[in-house]
């Protein structure tokens, strides 16, 4: 067990998987000698070999295709987009290649990729090295989206995603890189040392995808989350005073439905809570499927904090960042029903 | 013979990483001079060799020499002295505001200030230019008031851009300058279609575009050439080859197996590769590809061939990843040095007057900062949040109305 920020954790992540497996290989851009500009594949080249861990041409598509090409032979690439923002290049060797190589051959083809990508904001990077495009990922069949919120859900998370024989996108909150963040951006920062989510297990364990942690338990209402709004939901129930039930769902594809239907069924009410800007967000998603498996249990309408729709602005970082004021509302807003 | 087998893929690796003598490889630099000018209407099969050597002026002797010698006068080159010292002025004294923590972010052109400045006084006040975030040099000889640059980075109340962007993303078209987005490369073929839209309406008024060397990469880059080369477009196409990407090398972007100005000859088109840090050769290929271009010859890729003396960005440390004193190993020197000497030599220049230029340019971006300032620095003072909900559509639609609703603003 040793106590790792979330940069620590996957990079350790990733040591393991290229120790245990020979067909793991890593490439993308900056990750080989540098390690990465957020440094999440530091000395993984040192360590294993230039042809285990090497820079890419800047050429996403490129990256995406080769490491398909890869996948399809047996390989177990896992790829780095230095920011999510910049996946788009590659959105359709991801949707149209990778999602569908196993269902159109038949199973003859599979793509067992991992693709990872920081996203998020709260780091004033402006209108692209903020965005949080998850839900162009759900909307995809064929993909699985996991994000993790903390250091041991990451390193577990992540080698269950090289081990997954489909496609991952593995987006990571680069807010949380180097501790827990609440949203309270004029409070001084933490780090992940103390924190009991830090404490990482030596070697290989996994995360399974597609199961979601239930953080706290509460009874009168669910919030359902996942990435940096974890910790902002988590401060913001504090913040209102309210008994909730806050659910980490680290997938959403898979989705853990099983365990949004229970809460809410318990609680009769859900809030939602994500970065992402609102209009056609997975909480969009999450709603009609509360609304479908839970209707009889509702007390009230659903509520959805979001990103504005508008693009993330720089100067406006924390205007438009769903913050623990706006959660707050929410949660109040529901238990006047 | 049969050949072996024994197939590995290959990794390129650069000449030197920290700790070890600098080394570029084998860079064969032709003297200032040498390479001949062929006529602007040569046809592309004829200058086939051009993308493969290296078109400079400025000799060892700090002279200008050979046919691409443009032969501009003293007035000329003082400006661009000028400017290109101005530029790198700002960029120091806005590096280090970043590192005080009056703004998040800034990236710097050291090293290669002509390819902003040179371009921007060849080209016409009607031609627009779809910049690279290296080329400030631009706006600067433009005449763009520095102090809306100092606005920008600060994105205070009177950023032209409102606060929206990131610093030095900027936008100008007043100033023939196209707006800057943070993906890389994805401009590129805007400026084939603006230049198609200024032939479509019988101007002559063309465009350039600017993409860096390991941007290269992206397929922006190649399909951008296609379209520049099936329409003719008027277009001068410009590859930015600094060396470096961030921490990748231009090796990583293909430069061991042949020159980026190459590339030109599989899509057909004219390709010149051109001493990035000669102001005069960056003068004479860029006025060369404006005349084919305005003549309606099409197209032309030229590669800047420089170094990115400085770090990547404020976010980077490049004595991480190459030796640190690797700058001072580029054997194309430094483009004001270089101007400097030769206007020198043409005993148009001398110490009194340069150090007299850098006090009045110190003072220029010293006044404009504080003005800056006074006006507020990132977080101290901002455009009214009404702002972030502007210009999302031409009309707002009720979610941007609602939303601004909900905020209060
Ligand atoms: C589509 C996209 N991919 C990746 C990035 C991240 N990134 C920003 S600058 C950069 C390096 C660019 O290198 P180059 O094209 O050589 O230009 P230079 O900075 O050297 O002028 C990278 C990888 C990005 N901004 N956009």
């Amino acid at each position: 067990m040793t106590v790792m920020t979330m940069i620590q954790a996957l990079n350790d992540a990733l040591d393991v998987m290229l120790e245990r497996d020979p067909d793991v290989l890593i490439f993308g851009e900056d990750v080989g000698y540098f390690g990465g500009v957020f440094r999440v594949t530091d000395k993984l080249q040192e360590k294993h070999g230039i042809d285990r861990c090497f820079d890419a041409p800047i050429a996403e598509s490129g990256i995406i295709a080769t490491a398909i090409g890869m996948g399809a032979e047996g390989l177990r690439p896992v790829v780095e987009i230095q920011f999510a923002d910049y996946i788009l290049p590659a959105y359709d060797q991801l949707v149209s290649e990778a999602a569908r190589l196993r269902y159109r051959s038949n199973g003859e083809f599979s793509a067992p990729i991992t693709v990872r990508a920081p996203y998020g904001g709260g780091i004033f990077g402006g209108q692209t090295h903020s965005q949080s495009p998850e839900a162009i990922f759900a909307h995809i069949t064929g993909l699985k989206t996991v994000i993790p919120s903390n250091p041991y859900d990451a390193k577990g998370l992540l080698i269950a995603s090289i081990e997954c024989p489909d496609p991952v996108i593995f987006l990571e909150p680069k807010r949380l890189y180097n501790g827990p963040f609440d949203g309270h951006h004029d409070r001084k920062l933490q780090g992940w040392a103390g924190q009991s989510e830090a404490e990482v297990p030596d070697g290989h364990y996994t995360v399974p995808l597609g199961k979601a942690a239930t953080v706290r338990e509460g009874s009168a209402v669910t919030v359902l989350c996942y990435g940096t709004m974890v910790h902002v939901a988590g401060v913001a129930i504090d913040e209102a005073g309210v008994d909730a039930d806050l659910i980490d769902l680290r997938c959403i594809v898979p989705l853990d439905i099983d365990t949004i239907v229970a809460s809410v069924q318990k609680t009769g009410r859900c809030v939602i809570v994500h970065e992402a800007s609102r209009y056609g967000g997975f909480g969009g998603e999450l709603s009609a499927l509360v609304t479908e498996r839970c209707f009889y249990y509702l007390k009230a309408p659903t509520q959805r904090v979001a990103g504005w729709d508008t693009p993330y602005p720089h100067a406006f970082e924390w205007d438009y960042f769903p913050g623990p004021a706006r959660v707050v509302d929410a949660l109040k807003r529901v238990m006047e029903h | 013979m049969t050949l072996p087998r024994n197939a590995r893929f290959r990794i390129p690796e650069p000449g030197g990483r920290p700790g070890d003598t600098p080394h570029f490889g084998d860079i064969d630099i032709p003297a200032g001079g040498e390479v001949a000018r062929p006529h602007a209407s040569s046809a592309e099969q004829d200058i086939r060799d051009l993308p493969f050597t290296l078109i400079r002026t400025l000799g060892d002797d700090g002279a200008a020499h050979g046919q691409w010698d443009p032969k501009l006068r003293p007035d000329i080159l003082r400006i661009m002295l000028r400017d290109m010292q101005l530029n790198r002025i700002f960029d120091d004294r806005m590096f280090t505001l970043q590192r005080q923590g009056k703004t998040s972010f800034y990236m710097k052109s050291r090293g290669e200030e002509a390819l902003g400045v040179v371009p921007a006084l060849v080209l016409g006040q009607q031609d627009m230019c779809f910049p690279t975030y290296r080329l400030v040099g631009w706006l600067i000889a433009r005449g763009y008031p520095l102090i809306d640059l100092v606005n920008q980075i600060f994105s205070n109340k009177q950023d032209p851009l409102k606060g929206r962007q990131l610093p030095v993303l900027y936008s100008a078209r007043d100033y023939g300058f196209y707006s800057i987005s943070g993906n890389l490369g994805n401009r590129l073929g805007h400026a084939v279609g603006w230049a198609m839209a200024k032939a479509y309406r019988a101007k002559d008024d063309i465009a350039i575009g600017y993409i860096g060397e390991g941007t290269s990469a992206e397929g922006d880059f190649h399909e951008a050439l296609t379209f520049a080369s099936v329409y003719k477009a008027p277009v001068i196409l410009c590859v930015t080859n600094n060396q470096w990407a961030i921490s990748s090398f231009s090796g990583i972007a293909g430069a061991q197996e042949t020159t980026f100005a190459a590339k030109a000859i599989g899509y057909g088109l004219p390709g010149l590769r051109v001493d990035g840090n000669d102001v005069l050769a960056v003068w004479a290929a860029t006025e060369w590809a404006a005349q084919r271009a305005r003549a309606g010859l099409g197209a032309t890729l030229i590669e800047f061939f420089t170094y990115r003396a400085a770090g990547h960005s404020t976010s980077d440390d490049p004595g991480k990843y190459r030796p640190s004193d690797e700058a001072d190993h580029w054997p194309l020197g430094d483009p004001i040095e270089r101007l400097q000497n030769h206007l020198t030599l043409l005993g148009e220049w001398d110490e009194a007057q340069h150090e007299a230029m850098l006090e009045g340019l110190t003072k220029r971006v010293r006044s404009a900062i504080k003005e800056g300032e006074a006006i507020g620095t990132l977080g101290e003072s901002k455009p009214s949040v009404k702002e972030m909900f502007e210009h999302v559509f031409a009309e707002p639609d009720w979610r941007v109305l609602e939303q601004r609703n909900e905020l209060g603003v």
